[in-house]
């Protein structure tokens, strides 16, 4: 059976054993086949194929269900661009694209303190961590009660004295956008902190120290070794945000349905095309989204190289 | 004196981080003890009078939560069992062969890690439909196994450390490539093995988006839909959608506390393929 086998052979020797049966070799080079089969079908069905489709019903009137698909060339991408109501969903992108922000400074504060000698070290980032494994419909309901009037936020401001802020959470459209991105800071800092952590801890403890011998503070610690080290994840942390903020869903979906306000990208495209039926301009939607991704991405790959900071 | 007040300035920012992660959670679980009356009544902060588990009985009862957990369980079975395997597979093939067309099959992986599964479902929908698969489990499970590339990158970093001179020494000795993948491979490939299956089994378990889209019949709930469909019946009763909230958090923080070290690990070598 050991025909069966293909390693990765110079070309020479290959030639050398050619002249081996024609059935022997068809073996030879179907093996890795027999292997990628399952994912390649795997691979064209659910995304290939989705994506050539999507990009061929932009270019149609199409209801989702009748026979007849009607061709209108860049009408969509048209509509999207000339209707303000559709457009203004990249506004509410903003809220979140701000937030992510602020989720990354504050997981970078903790990923920082938490490097240093700290009491109940484990115990803290459990906590700051957790959430990010939470069910999100969970924390859809836990927030929807952490908001509502009356619930947490509100007793909490009453607990502290400070009555006079309570108000309509996600009741107030001017409000609501910081309380939904608010969450979503709550929900994925703990993806950040973890592995802004687990780059300063990649550092050699040695370095600090050195560098407390030659009499560096903690500022300078930070800035001259925990920094560098971790330019790379962060850097790649803020592109992603980029994207991140564009695909926002579960939680604006599950808290509010996208009322007041608080309608996103994809929440909006859900919605064409499943609940009004437009399935045309929803995949032109989605095509302009995956451009911008793959925009995004480009820029990413040429910014940020992939080799990892090394300091020792 | 300043290294003092950064010491107190650094735990009193992190007790009030962790008071801020924690407090919505820990009203969700003292309004999940209360009575409906109770509940009407009293303020998010005051402790519940007893601790009965009423709430939690009537979630598991009325809202299905214990068919959800049947269907998220098999879902989440079949699907990381044919992740593994699939993820494995394709490494193996991509890593150890030479074949003609492999450049090109590496470009198509590469082009599917970069498309957002969010942005496709519209066009997704209708192939999932015209296969029969729109309203049965197979609908989740071959959409997680189908398009998870992220645990190809991961089982391909694991390959390129296992020394060629093993399959090599396999092949003498007379083995096949099958069995060289079975026997040889995919036993050493347990670090990876584990991690996927981390990754996978929380966003498994988490997944809403399509199970909501693709199983809407109410004998087909999982964890997600399930909970969310508490909206409707347990509209005005918080008591109960927060038993429903803590009885869906309570397995995740379980295995957390359980698999700490392989999980933050995990995450770490998931999120930077």
């Amino acid at each position: 059976m050991s025909f069966f086998s293909t390693p990765v052979r110079p070309n020479a020797v290959r030639a050398a054993q050619d002249s081996r049966s024609g059935r022997q070799r068809f073996f030879q080079g179907a093996t890795p086949w027999l292997f990628l089969i399952v994912p390649l079908i795997f691979l064209c069905l659910f995304t290939l194929l989705p994506v050539a489709n999507m990009i061929w019903y932009s270019f149609t009137e199409w209801n989702g269900l009748s026979k007849d698909k009607e061709y209108v060339g860049l009408g969509n991408y048209i509509e999207f661009f000339t209707r303000p109501e559709l457009f203004r969903v990249f506004l509410v992108s903003l809220y979140y694209f701000v937030a992510s922000f602020v989720q990354m400074g504050l997981a970078l504060y903790f990923a920082t303190i938490l490097s240093f000698n700290t009491r109940f070290k484990n115990l803290f980032k459990g906590i700051l961590f957790f959430p990010y494994l939470i069910n999100g419909v969970a924390i859809g309901f836990t927030f929807l009660y952490f908001f509502r009037p009356g619930g947490t936020l509100d007793a909490s401001l009453a607990a502290l004295g400070l009555e006079q802020f309570q108000q309509q959470w996600l009741g107030n459209p001017d409000l609501i956008n910081f309380s939904l991105s608010g969450t979503s800071v709550w929900r994925y800092m703990g993806l950040n902190f973890v592995l802004f952590l687990g780059a300063i801890q990649s550092v050699n403890p040695s370095l600090y120290e050195a560098s407390s011998l030659d009499g560096a503070g903690k500022w300078q610690q930070f800035r001259y070794i925990i920094l560098p080290s971790i330019r790379p994840i962060v850097g790649l942390s803020m592109i992603l945000a980029i994207s991140g903020s564009l695909a926002v869903f579960e939680i604006p979906y599950i808290m509010t349905g996208g009322a007041n306000g608080s309608m996103t990208f994809v929440i909006q495209t859900i919605n064409m095309a499943f609940k009004f039926n437009k399935v045309g301009l929803a995949s032109a939607m989605a095509v302009i989204l995956l451009l911008i991704v793959l925009i995004i991405t480009w820029i990413q790959r040429r910014l940020v190289p992939d080799e990892k900071v090394n300091l020792t | 004196m300043k290294s003092a007040t950064f010491g107190g300035l650094k735990y009193l920012t992190l007790i009030v981080a962790s008071l801020v992660t924690l407090l919505p959670l820990v009203t969700i679980v003292m309004a999940s003890f209360k009575t409906s009356r109770e509940f009407q009544e009293s303020g998010p902060f005051d402790l519940p009078e007893s601790f009965g588990f009423e709430n939690y009985v009537e979630a598991f009862t009325k809202g299905g939560m214990l068919h959800a957990f049947f269907n998220t369980g098999i879902i989440l079975l079949v699907s990381i069992t044919g992740t593994v395997i699939i993820g494995a597979m394709t490494a193996y093939a991509i890593d150890r062969f030479e074949f003609r067309f492999r450049k090109v099959v590496v470009g198509v992986f590469l082009f599917a890690v970069l498309v957002p599964a969010v942005t496709t479902q519209v066009a997704t929908f209708q192939v999932v439909n015209n296969l029969g698969l729109y309203n049965t489990r197979w609908a989740a499970i071959v959409l997680f196994m189908g398009t998870d590339i992220v645990s190809i990158y991961i089982f391909l970093q694991f390959i390129r450390a296992v020394p060629r001179e093993l399959d090599e020494a396999a092949k003498l000795e007379g083995a096949g490539p099958f069995r060289i993948f079975w026997q040889i491979i995919f036993p050493l490939l347990k670090p990876a093995i584990a991690t996927v299956v981390i990754i996978k089994g929380f966003a498994a378990y988490n997944e809403f988006y399509i199970p909501f889209l693709y199983m809407p019949s109410r004998d087909l709930g999982v964890i997600s839909t399930s909970l969310f469909r508490f909206t409707g019946p347990f509209g005005a009763h918080w008591e109960v959608i927060a038993a429903g909230v803590i009885i869906v958090i309570i397995p995740t923080l379980i295995i957390f506390v359980l698999l700490q070290r392989f999980i933050y690990s995990g995450f770490t070598q998931g999120a930077t393929k």
